[in-house]
């Protein structure tokens, strides 16, 4: 069965999503992603969408679904490389997907996670540095 | 008197074409600088030639008739033309009415018998009118053309994204915001954010007239969009009016960033990126670094 890969970075989660999310896939994703984030105690979701071309409420309601249940295991969620056309259907779909931190691509994506995370806990700043590669 | 009005008015065709000539130029004052007096010979001499060598007695009350497609044609083309050179639509009127008197005319002179003559230039009349409404209905499909042809091109001129500095882009928006408009305005901006990878845009609207809850909910949509791009969208240029209206109205805009000009806005990006601006020493030329 097909399963978008959950990929571990430090105290980050990296989900690259390159096939077109079917309900199914996406549901899957939702339940994976929570139980990673558990089992891993990650800091912080990042989901790149940039290969995503068309996307429904149900997807834009999976998203927010994430970063809300993320949000409860003290995750921050990041998603990054939304398209033009993405983020016009959302805002016509009427989902802003308010709570959800956004940036233009994975790289700018992992600075904004990284500085959430050290304005959250600013004692741990040094102990991430060895995870930051830039 | 004659018999045949077609035959009658064929042998007098130079002579309509003379007469119409003189008719439209003794009525046009200005039109002389949009259109030749050459031009205009040969457009009234294919017109003649087209109406009299297809003209006769059964086609006459037929205006519909598919002897006068080339007619047609000619009259459409010439309409649109005129419509796209910038003639008033009297002048286009009266370039077709002023055949019909042309012929008339004619007629008058060729006839002795006043009923026939009236039976005649009835006929006459009704054909010519008819030929008029279609000239107008070219003329006004050309002029539509020409306005639709404006609108695109004010849409396409009044949305133009400026990449300001390394990461900031700024979207003048001048002009009402429409639906229409915000989507191009928006579709323009995100685009722009995709390939400069900015972070920051500015939409600066001094140049809105006005702004009801139609248009602050467009400007919400556009910042809502940016902000799922990755992008922080700041909104300056409110005039005091406009902040009047916006709280006369209740729209809640209290999640955006706004500022009251381009510079502020400006400043605040630069803060954001944590660029800054200073003046340097007298010593060196009095040229801003960052």
């Amino acid at each position: 069965m097909e399963r978008i890969p959950i990929l571990k970075m430090g105290p980050f989660l990296l989900v690259t999503i390159q096939v077109d999310l079917y309900d199914r896939l996406a549901l899957d994703l939702e339940a994976d992603l929570v139980q990673m984030v558990s089992k891993t105690e990650a800091k912080g979701v990042l989901i790149d969408i940039s290969a995503v071309s068309i996307v429904d409420s149900f997807m834009g309601r999976i998203l927010g679904n994430i970063a809300s249940m993320s949000k409860l295991l003290d995750a921050e969620t990041v998603v990054v490389g939304m398209q033009p056309a993405v983020a016009i259907t959302l805002v016509e779909l009427g989902l802003p997907l308010k709570g959800v931190s956004t940036a233009l691509d994975v790289e700018k994506g992992m600075n904004l996670l990284r500085s959430i995370i050290q304005v959250q806990d600013p004692k741990e700043e040094d102990d991430d540095d060895d995870l930051i590669f830039d | 008197m004659f018999v045949n009005i077609s035959t009658t008015l064929k042998k007098k065709k130079s002579e309509i074409l003379e007469l119409w000539i003189k008719n439209q130029l003794a009525d046009s004052h200005s039109s002389e600088d949009l259109i030749s007096n050459k031009e205009l010979r040969g457009q009234s001499e294919e017109i003649v030639n087209a109406l009299l060598n297809n003209l006769n007695e059964n086609n006459i009350n037929n205006s519909q008739s598919s002897d006068f497609d080339l007619l047609a044609e000619l009259l459409g083309a010439f309409s649109i033309m005129r419509a796209k050179q910038g003639f008033s639509p009297r002048e286009t009127g009266s370039f077709i009415l002023s055949l019909k008197e042309a012929i008339l005319e004619v007629l008058k002179q060729e006839s002795a018998d006043p009923n026939q003559l009236f039976e005649e230039s009835l006929k006459l009349s009704r054909l010519l009118d008819n030929f008029t409404i279609l000239t107008f209905e070219t003329f006004i499909k050309g002029r539509e053309e020409v306005i639709l042809r404006q609108t695109d091109e004010i849409t396409d001129i009044s949305t133009p994204v400026i990449k300001v500095w390394d990461g900031i882009l700024a979207m003048p928006i001048i002009g009402t915001l429409d639906s229409a408009r915000t989507q191009v305005v928006m579709e323009n901006l995100l685009q722009e954010i995709v390939n400069t990878g900015s972070v920051i845009a500015i939409l600066d609207i001094s140049g809105v007239p006005t702004v009801d809850s139609l248009v602050a909910q467009h400007l919400l949509k556009a910042v809502s969009a940016t902000r799922l791009m990755g992008a922080d969208c700041i909104i300056s240029g409110i005039r005091p009016e406009i902040a009047q209206t916006i709280v006369h109205l209740g729209i809640d805009l209290s999640q955006i960033i706004t500022k009251a000009s381009l510079a502020s806005a400006l400043q605040y990006a630069f803060k954001s990126l944590r660029l800054e601006v200073r003046k340097t020493s007298l010593e060196n030329k009095a040229t801003t670094k960052f």
